[in-house]
């Protein structure tokens, strides 16, 4: 039993190590095109107003430590689960709460600017969002 | 003791048999485990394989393959989608019939007054709506047009792949030129030709295949080049008459360009003989007018101002538009924002882990989440109903320029029927060429007013504005010839 427990210890870790599991610790944009399915996405940031000074996790996870490992916690298992089932809606969209957590990282640096145009509105149904219009500063796809 | 061993009847030890269920449980947490992770590996090592060689090279292919079923063992993601060309495919205003079996409607159908514009011409006899790419070849030989009427070799320029043969007789014509005049040489020969002679040579050099993947890419480096004599010559006149000498499209354009480029080798305005060797007449520049003053300035061998044909009720010498896609789109807003035909036409889509343009080359209203929502972030159907809005506008206003037409058509008819000189008739029948021009323009270009809406309307506006002023001067011109016998007779009688 302990071989048997053995194996699969050996062969999870193998697993883990093969699929760069390691590399979803860091915030490294890489890692989020690790699956081939970002790589437009991660091309095009390269090339993108952005790159310098952001990268996915600052746009895509919420700056504050909890809600975002629940954020990376959540999208890390839909993301799995999509890529290895491939039942996802092509093209991809952004879910509402992902949504939700971008145009908060928007407004984490610009909020300042733009207090004026925004301000008590983001969480709106109706919300202008930043990227409704400049919705390449970041990426393509 | 007893009380932590209740059952007394039992013939196997109480306390062995958990454990054996316990033993049995985890083997088999661990089996599933097992299995379900070697699932998730193998999952894992495939898609990695997806993410590496985009393609691989199993046959060589060379500036003489015509054949795209060879290039398709190369490149069967893009192959696939150029045989669905095949399929058909609809819209509100365009579109093919509804099996692959069956012919596309005629144009008259919807606009009827077709048939009277083109009154002496073959496209009265037979002009349908279009179908995909794959048909090119097979609907030129079964329209009426090429079986009932005389056409010159020149239509193969775009509705097959025949620069090899191009090259092949220019070849044998001139052996020592350098390449770029054989081909020219070999387009002018087989342009003069008969079209069933045209078909027959290019059946026999075994390149008879409707447009192919060696029309527009490159056989060693894959990238775009443009290959057609016709659009090498007309880019270099327009580039010309921009100030840049010596333009070659090949050597000068951005990517970007060449991925309208390779479209403009067909999609134009053009005249296809066989009067003159074919030539897109875009000396003056692309729009309408000033291909009509390409036109007016230019002479046949004989001398005699160019024309398509004399229109069968008026007499007039008129001119007869092609399919002007390309300076249409170049007059719109998409075009002026650089987006390429390719964009929307061909929009790149994923395929496993590769990028790749789409190559079933259709109506961008069937593929509207790539071909449009990749800029315009709205829902489908606003995308949908803003462009079937522009449609119906621009397809009203083309119905009102086609009774204008046939106005003026009447009118001119009554005003020869009453006796009106050719002479009379002159400036009428100038008017008659200009409406007309634009009215064709318009009407074969193939987009239902989407490439640029303004442009097409204020050309409908002109087309109309000339309609009617040709009808007021002929109606008046009929109306002296009326008075003038009256008179005679009168004169004489004093």
């Amino acid at each position: 039993m302990a071989v048997g427990l053995g194996l699969l210890l050996g062969l999870g870790l193998f697993t883990f190590i093969y699929a760069e599991g390691f590399s979803y610790f860091t915030t490294d944009p890489k890692a989020c095109a690790n699956c081939h399915i970002m790589n437009s996405e991660y091309d095009s940031w390269v090339k993108s107003s952005h790159h310098i000074v952001a990268t996915c996790a600052d746009c895509h996870l919420p700056h504050s430590l909890v809600p975002k490992l629940v954020a990376k916690t959540v999208n890390g298992y839909h993301h799995s689960k999509g890529f290895t089932f491939q039942d996802f809606h092509e093209p991809i969209m952004i879910k509402p709460h992902n949504s939700q957590i971008l145009q908060e990282a928007c407004l984490g640096c610009h909020g300042g600017l733009v207090h004026d145009m925004v301000a008590g509105s983001t969480t709106d149904a109706n919300a202008v969002s930043c990227v409704h219009c400049h919705s390449s500063v970041g990426h393509g796809r | 003791m007893t009380a932590e061993n209740p059952s007394t009847d039992g013939k196997t030890p109480p306390s062995r048999r958990p454990k054996i269920v316990l033993l049995v449980a985890i083997i088999g947490i661990v089996a599933v485990s097992t299995a379900v992770l070697a699932g998730l590996l193998v999952n894992i090592f495939q898609r990695k394989q997806e993410a590496k060689n985009p393609y691989l090279r199993f046959v060589d292919v060379t500036a003489d393959t015509t054949d795209p079923a060879e290039w398709g063992k190369n490149w069967p993601r893009q192959y696939d989608g150029y045989l669905r060309t095949a399929n058909p495919t609809h819209t509100k205003f365009g579109g093919g019939a509804p099996s692959e079996a069956m012919m596309p409607a005629e144009k008259s159908e919807k606009n009827p007054w077709l048939t009277r514009m083109f009154a002496g011409y073959a496209f009265a006899i037979d002009y349908r709506d279009r179908r995909g790419h794959a048909f090119m070849l097979t609907d030129q030989e079964s329209t009426k047009r090429t079986k009932e009427r005389k056409q010159p070799g020149s239509c193969l320029h775009c509705h097959a792949s025949i620069i090899p043969l191009y090259r092949q007789t220019g070849a044998e014509l001139a052996p020592t030129a350098p390449p770029a005049e054989q081909l020219q040489k070999g387009f002018e020969a087989i342009g003069k030709l008969d079209y069933w002679e045209a078909n027959a040579k290019l059946e026999k050099s075994g390149h008879k295949h409707p447009v192919s993947c060696v029309d527009c890419h490159d056989p060693k480096s894959m990238q775009l080049r443009v290959t057609r004599p016709g659009f090498i010559n007309g880019i270099k006149a327009l580039k010309a008459k921009e100030g840049i000498a010596d333009y070659d499209p090949n050597r000068d354009a951005t990517r970007q360009e060449m991925r309208s480029f390779v479209c403009g080798q067909c999609h134009v305005e053009y005249y296809c003989g066989p009067k003159t060797t074919l030539f897109f007449p875009w000396m003056n520049g692309l729009k309408v007018e000033e291909i009509e003053a390409t036109y007016d300035n230019f002479k046949f061998d004989d001398g005699h101002r160019f024309y398509d044909w004399k229109h069968a009720e008026t007499g007039a010498e008129v001119l007869k538009a092609q399919h002007p896609e390309f300076e249409v789109w170049n007059q719109g807003t998409h075009g002026k924002a650089g987006v390429a035909c390719a964009d929307c036409h061909m929009p790149y889509m994923r395929e496993g882990a590769l990028k790749v343009s789409d190559h079933w080359v259709r109506s961008p209203l069937t593929n509207i989440n790539r071909a449009c929502q990749q800029c315009h972030h709205y829902p489908e159907n606003e995308i949908v109903k803003r462009v079937e809005t522009i449609q119906d506008r621009h397809f009203a206003l083309l119905t009102r320029a086609g009774g204008a037409l046939v106005d003026m058509l009447d009118a001119i008819k009554a005003a020869k029927e009453a006796g009106a000189t050719e002479a009379q008739l002159m400036p009428v029948l100038e008017m008659q060429r200009k409406a007309q021009w634009r009215l064709d323009f318009v009407a074969a270009e193939n987009s239902m007013g989407f490439h640029a809406p303004q442009e097409l309307a204020r050309i409908l506006g002109e087309s109309i504005d000339m309609s009617r002023q040709a009808q007021l001067a002929a109606v008046s011109l009929k109306a002296t010839l009326a008075l003038a016998p009256a008179a005679k007779p009168a004169a004489t009688a004093n």
